[in-house]
């Protein structure tokens, strides 16, 4: 375990130098060509993989009297280890390429240091305003809507018969991809001239109620409101979910009071349910709101950000991959990791404050 | 997850009235307590309706014919119906799309990239929960805390020590990555559940002898179906559906890419084949449609588990 936490420092101190050697891997490890050769090598790392674990259990378990700190290091270690380089190393040169220019910073050749101008770019060139900008509509719009549905179709169905059904209705879209989504809606708003057949049902919809078919996906800035309705789509079944799980778990003996007070309908709704399940809700918003800053598989199947319609995530994509732009694209990704954070800390905030009054 | 499972059947309330009321007149109370009137009734119809009618316009149309799809919209086919597999004939092994071959590229990248993250986690969890040793508390809140790392902050990083290693463009980039990424999310919830078993279980192995791995293995893994169920589905509806980390990783390898990075390929390349593009989008999520129906009461429990993930 010590030589696996050597070797993950070693690594990062070797990519820190840009040294590591390139490894000559045997060929059926890094390339299979045919279906057999595929299925054969996924059979090969599971095996593979559950044979060294197992090894690294009976070396822990084999000799009495271990120090707790060795089997915790096995049990804990691959993890760590795992994370380091996974996630805890790539954060940190992103945060660091993010003050650079567009080679790596580690390009000791090329790298030029730019302080926060990567960020001054992003805040002040009006391209970059205008992903800022849609972002925030998302980020505002998605949850905001999605909740509120959620909230609807979860009371308005609570004990009906076919509960199950009629929630697996808005539930299904959160199984299908985001990119399989996106092709579904992008059939919806097809357009055709005026005067040729409709295929599309969003546009046959206006025909049929007298109006001219509509570019849905090219009028900006109305175009970003109907990607958005994709997200609500997938979104509102996840609240609905975990919203009518929160709904049901309200006690009776409340509900009861509150029918002896003689609170109905709208009153019962108001004042009973909503407080209820407020701790839910928010769960729900700030989960949503989280999900909906990093998504970008739909502004990219949809309209590839083009006609205004970029999103910092998508950005994100576009500078790193397409411009090769290395420290715009770090700058975006870190972008995107600060505005989580007031999120968090708000929910976890909120979250205590709840607990606390419990 | 005190809470129930909301795919039961409509529930009945638990506590009876404090006075005997009739059935009628039960549901008379009910029915005035709750929302429902015709108008409820039929704002969750329309909503149902709402959220069904774009996937079942693509389903019809990825069985009419090509020229059919081309020239009338799809809503037709109910006074012209026409059914033809063509289309799933040409999008699954047209040599233009080849999606069979995707589909199994898809599938090598789902399994060893569900069945690693969970063993590592349920390891580390168990040791976050049931083994002293210094600095746990602080090291689980770290884990803790990486799960809002957004998956965009790593990629280029990795790619490069992906290159630097000599592994760019095999099936191992997209494994250990999604692995991974998993990890803080998947140790979160296995640390949960593991925590709500009696410690006195625990104790009575422990001074019957048995160390941490038989434990382990004979009194919380039976106790954790459930919970490894539940997150299994996650993560394999998230590798399958996945677009960003195959994209970034394997995306420019025909050999590597899955069927979502093909599809948003031909979504861009040949926008206006609806006939290749309906049957497409069923291809790719016929898979998690399946695992969905029949996972769903466990993908629910992890939802409400906390298990959310981006």
């Amino acid at each position: 375990m010590i030589l696996i936490f050597l070797g993950v420092v070693g690594l990062i101190a070797a990519s820190f130098f840009d040294a590591v050697p390139t490894v000559t891997w045997p060929d059926f490890l890094v390339r299979s060509d045919t279906t057999v050769e595929k299925l054969g090598l996924m059979a090969l790392v599971v095996l593979m993989f559950v044979a060294v674990m197992a090894i690294l259990l009976f070396m822990v378990d084999s000799r009495k009297r271990v120090p707790n700190w060795t089997v915790a290091i096995a049990f804990v270690g691959p993890a760590i280890a795992a994370v380091l380089l996974g996630l805890i190393w790539p954060m940190t040169s992103t945060i660091i390429q993010s003050f650079f220019g567009r080679s790596p910073w580690y390009d000791s050749e090329r790298s030029e240091f730019l302080g926060f101008e990567n960020f001054a770019v992003l805040f002040t060139t009006s391209e970059f305003q205008i992903v800022l900008r849609n972002t925030l509509i998302w980020v505002l719009l998605v949850p905001l809507v999605s909740v509120a549905l959620g909230l609807i179709y979860a009371v308005l169905i609570d004990r009906t018969r076919g509960e199950a059904i009629s929630k697996g209705l808005i539930f299904l879209p959160m199984a299908i991809s985001l990119v399989g989504a996106s092709i579904i809606w992008r059939f919806v708003y097809e357009f055709r001239q005026a005067g040729s057949p409709q295929i599309g049902l969003g546009n046959q919809i206006l025909v049929w109620l007298g109006l001219d078919p509509y570019q849905f996906l090219i009028n900006a800035p109305w175009n970003t409101i109907f990607l958005i309705v994709v997200m609500i789509w997938i979104q509102t079944g996840f609240a609905m979910t975990i919203l009518s799980a929160a709904i049901k778990a309200i006690p009776d003996d409340i509900i009861e009071a509150a029918k002896l007070d003689g609170v109905t309908g709208f009153g019962m709704f108001r004042f009973v349910t909503i407080p209820s399940i407020r701790p839910a809700l928010l769960v729900v918003w700030v989960t949503i709101t989280m999900t909906t800053l990093k998504v970008f598989d739909i502004v990219r199947t949809m309209t590839g950000g083009q006609f205004q319609t970029s999103v910092v995530a998508n950005e994100f994509y576009t500078q790193s991959f397409r411009q090769f732009n290395f420290g715009l694209g770090a700058a975006l990704a870190v972008l995107l990791f600060v505005l989580v954070i007031p999120v968090v800390v708000y929910q976890v905030r909120q979250l205590r404050i709840s607990e606390e009054i419990r | 997850m005190t809470t129930t499972p909301p795919s039961a059947t409509a529930q009945v309330p638990a506590t009876a009235p404090p006075r005997k009321l009739t059935r009628a007149e039960q549901r008379a109370v009910e029915a005035k307590t709750k929302l429902s009137s015709p108008w409820a009734t039929a704002i969750a119809i329309l909503m149902a309706i709402l959220w069904t009618i774009p996937t079942f316009g693509l389903l019809v149309t990825s069985i009419r014919p090509q020229a059919s799809i081309q020239n009338s919209g799809w809503w037709t086919w109910f006074t012209n119906p026409e059914f033809t597999l063509e289309n799933y004939d040409e999008v699954l092994f047209g040599t233009g799309t080849a999606f069979s071959t995707y589909f199994i590229n898809t599938l090598v990248i789902t399994i060893p990239a569900v069945v690693i993250p969970i063993t590592i986690a349920l390891l580390a969890a168990y040791a976050f929960a049931w083994i002293d040793f210094r600095g746990r508390d602080l090291l689980f809140v770290g884990m803790f805390a990486l799960q809002i790392v957004p998956l965009q902050v790593t990629l280029i990083p990795l790619l490069s020590i992906y290159v630097d290693v000599g592994l760019a463009g095999s099936f191992w980039t997209v494994w250990l990555s999604h692995s991974i990424f998993a990890l803080p999310l998947a140790i979160f919830l296995f640390h949960n559940f593991m925590k709500e078993i009696p410690r006195s279980l625990i104790e009575a192995a422990r001074v019957d002898g048995a160390g941490h791995v038989r434990i382990f293995f004979t009194v919380l893994m039976p106790l954790l179906v459930p919970a490894i169920a539940a997150f299994t589905v996650f993560q394999f509806l998230w590798v399958w559906n996945d677009l960003l980390v195959a994209l970034t990783f394997a995306g420019g390898t025909p050999n590597v890419a899955p069927l979502t990075v093909r599809l948003a390929e031909l979504s861009g390349s040949r926008g206006q084949d609806w006939f290749l593009l309906s049957a497409g989008a069923f291809v790719a999520l016929i898979v998690p449609l399946i695992i969905f129906l029949f996972g769903q009461r466990y993908f629910v429990r992890g939802l409400l588990a906390g298990g959310v993930k981006g």
